[in-house]
């Protein structure tokens, strides 16, 4: 065993890059669920951003022109659950997890020509002085700025849902959509553009792995990403902050597996491989005594008429 | 009522005629482990069924389903192809051993083929492509081609068919440069492009300036090309488009002929059940281009250890060779049987680590 061989400044900072596809996707569908909608696309929408924002990186040569089509691809893929959910009332889960084979599909057939190529590569933030403060410089101020503006809309998205106007209706709807009916809000036109939000969040975490984590295109290559980021909402109980922690313990186990093992630590990959869903199990454990913390209207199909 | 009746009565006959159809027809069926894009070894079993496909034309039919996991479900698939009337099904994952026995004992008509498996029945075949001779060979350029002597090894599943490969790549290795290290990561997986990456990336941050992959993506290429003057091979299959570099060279895994013999004995009425081992010499196992990166010394030596594998005057696991705790493993010239090498689960002597259980 030689833990020397671990460089600390590259683990930390490899921490942040593991965790941010997961912090995207994951702060998109906890806007959702708090708009009362369960959306199991999540992998689906995710590898539509990927596929979109490889193809319009490559072809266009910006990264961050990549980055906006995810978006734009995640959202447009979103649509169709809305369509689906929202105007067809058609069961939130099955629509969910069509959406994800679609998307899995989908991106297999756009991608075709795509394999293989390399695409442009997104310049890390100039933090100029800043980024030669010893330690601190290399981990945290090393990276490119999509990673910062996840932690942003992570900070951003707390404090809508907390402190402001807009966030106080997106809850009311979740909690209970009759009573936000009632009210004169739009429960659909809310449901839809949370989706379409979500659906963006995922689009961009998507392309933050086939644009920088890999960087390359390949069929399927989100790998189950998104289902974990399903699970880091539920492990955050619906607070975007602790998502924040989970998003790096989630990413950090990996990583941290990694290192060990090529440092020559003899560990039990397999428990750890498993550990994000024995956490999220442990906390929906120990939520199910806290019966408030699940948007009470979550995955429920509503109609004006009810 | 009646519209639904018509409509499942034209269901029925449909299938009654692509039922009849079928007849005239061998159907075959492909289980993979991957998508058909992982640019790697599922990538290389669906090049075979489309030449298995372009040989027979309209006298074979084929399906495949790809991505599927290792375990229940693919017992599930290979239950659904034979009941469709698949006539012979392609298992092509290690992880689809149990289930292909299992699904085999329920349909004893359907003949199926296990790859890189060791467990036979009247109508279950395995074959395996001898990979380790291609691990050799890289072994010798790894050891070549390092500067810092970290060689780092992206491994699956800490199985035979892995152990066997990274065992046959280190003895080469350390006998081209003595000082070289192998760091190992699991990756408990066969595709996870992300996860693939991540482990290269942290093998590179620890020094390794060569990485060897068992995994099937090309993301370890993609995350080798990132860093820079770091060396890989193209795993399962060629992998050209990281070539010249990082990419110096790859093991190709070369189904079609396979593919096509047994269809063939399928058709023929003369399939039986055996266990096909092939390498380097019956061209199952192709050896990519040896890139101008590598000095015209390295790659001369390493075409020398090819050309000696393929004719069979030198077996890659040729003693004397320990095993790691310091026991004899091969006497002097003596050369490792096939059951020795089918079921490997030691390292030899030399490499740091131990094996996850």
């Amino acid at each position: 065993m030689d833990l020397s061989s671990i460089n600390p400044i590259f683990f930390f900072a490899g921490f942040f890059v593991a965790a941010t596809p997961l912090i995207f996707a994951a702060v998109g569908e906890l806007v959702v669920e708090k708009t009362g909608v369960l959306n199991l696309g999540v992998e689906g929408m995710m590898i539509m951003g990927a596929i979109c924002g490889f193809a319009v990186a490559v072809e266009s040569g910006s990264p961050l022109l990549g980055f906006l089509a995810a978006a734009v691809g995640g959202a447009a893929l979103s649509l169709l659950f809305a369509f689906l959910t929202q105007v067809m009332l058609a069961n939130q889960v099955a629509s969910g997890l069509a959406l994800t084979l679609f998307g899995l599909g989908f991106s297999a057939l756009l991608g075709q020509s795509y394999v293989g190529v390399k695409p442009p590569r997104l310049p890390d933030v100039n933090f100029g002085i800043l980024g030669d403060i010893p330690v601190f410089g290399p981990i945290v101020l090393s990276h490119d700025i999509i990673l910062y503006l996840g932690l942003v809309l992570v900070v951003a998205v707390w404090a809508l849902l907390k402190y402001s106007r807009v966030g106080l209706v997106l809850r009311a709807v979740g909690e209970n959509h009759d009573a936000a009916h009632a009210l004169g809000f739009k429960v659909k036109r809310i449901r839809t553009l949370a989706i379409m939000f979500g659906g963006a969040c995922a689009g961009v975490g998507g392309a933050y792995i086939s644009l920088i984590r890999v960087p390359q295109w390949t069929e399927g290559m989100t790998a189950g990403i998104g289902w974990i980021a399903l699970a880091l909402v539920v492990f955050a109980s619906w607070k975007p902050l602790r998502l924040l922690l989970g998003a790096y313990l989630f990413g950090g186990l990996v990583q941290l597996q990694l290192n060990l093992q090529a440092a020559g630590v003899a560990i039990p990959v397999e428990y750890l491989a498993m550990s994000p869903y024995v956490m999220t199990i442990v906390v929906l454990v120990l939520l199910s005594r806290d019966k408030g913390a699940a948007p009470g209207s979550l995955g429920r199909i509503f109609h004006a008429s009810s | 009522m009646k519209f639904t009746k018509l409509l499942a009565s034209a269901a029925l006959v449909m299938g009654l005629v692509t039922a009849a159809h079928a007849q005239d027809k061998t159907k075959l069926g492909f289980v993979y482990v991957g998508p058909i894009g992982d640019g790697g070894w599922t990538h290389e079993h669906e090049k075979g069924r489309l030449a298995v496909q372009e040989r027979f034309g309209d006298k074979v039919e084929s399906v495949y389903v790809e991505s599927v996991a290792e375990g229940p479900d693919a017992e599930r698939v290979m239950t659904q192809m034979a009941l469709d009337g698949a006539d012979m099904i392609f298992a092509t994952s290690f992880g689809f051993m149990d289930p292909t026995i299992n699904v085999a004992a329920k349909f004893p008509d359907v003949k199926f083929e296990h790859a890189t498996g060791y467990k036979r029945a009247d109508n279950v075949s395995t074959y395996s492509a001898r990979f380790y001779e291609g691990r050799a060979i890289q072994g010798l350029i790894a050891g070549k081609m390092t500067k810092s002597n970290v060689v780092g090894y992206i491994g699956s599943y800490p199985i035979p068919e892995v152990i066997r490969g990274i065992n046959s790549a280190f003895i080469h290795a350390r006998k081209a440069n003595p000082d070289v290290q192998f760091k190992i990561v699991w990756a408990y997986t066969w595709f996870d492009p992300a996860k693939e990456a991540d482990a290269a990336k942290v093998l590179i941050e620890q020094g390794a300036d060569v990485i060897l992959q068992h995994t099937d993506s090309t993301a370890p290429q993609a995350a080798a090309q990132e860093a820079g003057n770091v060396v890989t091979f193209g795993q399962a299959s060629d992998m050209s488009q990281y070539a010249p570099y990082p990419r110096v060279s790859s093991i190709i895994d070369d189904w079609a002929p396979y593919y096509i013999a047994r269809t063939q004995a399928l058709m023929d009425g003369t399939w039986e059940s055996k266990d096909t081992w092939d390498g380097i010499g019956a061209g199952m196992v192709g050896i990519g281009e040896i890139s101008d990166a590598v000095p015209a010394d390295i790659k001369a030596e390493a075409l020398a250890l090819k050309a000696s594998l393929a004719d069979g005057s030198y077996h890659a696991f040729t003693g004397p060779l320990n095993k790691q705790d310091g026991t004899e493993f091969l006497a002097d010239g003596a050369t490792a049987d096939d059951a020795t090498l089918a079921g490997m689960n030691f390292y030899v002597e030399g490499i740091e680590g131990t094996i996850p259980q």
